[in-house]
């Protein structure tokens, strides 16, 4: 469970600096394979250019912000009206310069592989 | 013509769906303190609480001149996998996601986003056109629009003064 753990402290309080601003914990799925991590999450109503994705140290955090609807009158509402925010502590055999993302559909796939020493390699008898 | 009483748009959140949903956020956090732990020992296994909870897509609806705007929160899914069904005023959301890609050789770590069936019915304050209604889906939101039916819509009343 150490190797993509979640910081929950972080993102359960909210941040000082963004003052007051509420977040939203997007539902993921981990998974591993031998090259890498795959994390997937849940953010309907982010488009491309809401979506951020920043690293620092082993600290990936991922934020979407949601499309505004065009101006209507609000009937009723369960989705929450507060951005996405989810902070991740990365395992240190993820080669942090090789992280890509995309998002369709409202799913952010980001991919996220292991540096090369890292790898399991086979090694030859001779 | 038909006297209906005048409700409050406010009116809304007080709503039974909105209790229900309360309540289901309390049952959702209720099993999340007694099954956490279990789930955390057991990577991969978040299918538990999956089988407990169900799932409902969050649903906003929202009004404008002509037009009722229903939306849905459906991340993730495939034109095909959603039916939208309207029947005697009710709208009915159902479909399925289907786990996107076999990830072969793969460890889960967590498995919390939904997947399988999922059911809505939302029952909607005015008389619509139902051969107008449309629907759309982008960056995982289903939008269906609904134009009101003319008698629904508002009118402005002239005065005549003499």
């Amino acid at each position: 469970m150490n190797a993509v753990t979640q910081q929950e402290e972080k993102s359960a309080r909210p941040q000082p600096v963004e003052e007051e601003r509420q977040f939203v914990s997007p539902r993921v799925n981990v998974i591993e394979s031998k090259d890498g991590y795959v994390l997937e999450a849940d953010m309907p109503g982010v488009a491309k250019n809401g979506l951020e994705v920043s690293l620092e140290g082993n600290v990936l955090t991922i934020t979407g912000r949601r499309t505004p609807v065009p101006v209507a009158c609000l009937l009723y509402r369960e989705s929450p009206t507060a951005d996405f925010r989810r902070t991740f502590e990365l395992d240190p055999s993820i080669d942090g310069g090789k992280i890509s993302a995309r998002i369709e559909q409202g799913v952010l796939t980001l991919t996220l592989p292991k540096a090369e020493k890292v790898k399991p390699h086979r090694i030859t008898v001779s | 013509m038909k006297l209906t009483r005048w409700q409050k748009p406010e009116s809304w959140n007080v709503s039974p769906w909105r209790r229900v949903n309360s309540f289901r956020d309390e049952v959702d956090n209720l099993f999340n303190l007694a099954f956490g732990r279990l789930a955390n020992l057991n990577p991969g296994n978040g299918q538990e609480a999956q089988l407990l909870e169900g799932w409902f897509p969050a649903v906003d609806v929202y009004e404008d001149k002509d037009n009722l705007l229903v939306k849905a929160e459906l991340p993730g899914l495939r034109k095909e996998d959603v039916e939208i069904g309207f029947q005697n005023g009710y709208l009915t959301l159902s479909g399925e996601r289907k786990q996107e890609q076999k990830h072969e050789d793969a460890e889960t770590y967590r498995t919390e986003r939904w997947q399988g069936r999922f059911h809505r019915t939302i029952s909607l304050p005015c008389r619509v056109d139902a051969d107008k209604i449309k629907a759309t889906y982008t960056e995982g939101v289903l939008t269906v629009t609904l134009p009101k039916a003319e008698e629904a819509k508002a009118k402005q009343i002239p005065i005549t003064v003499s």
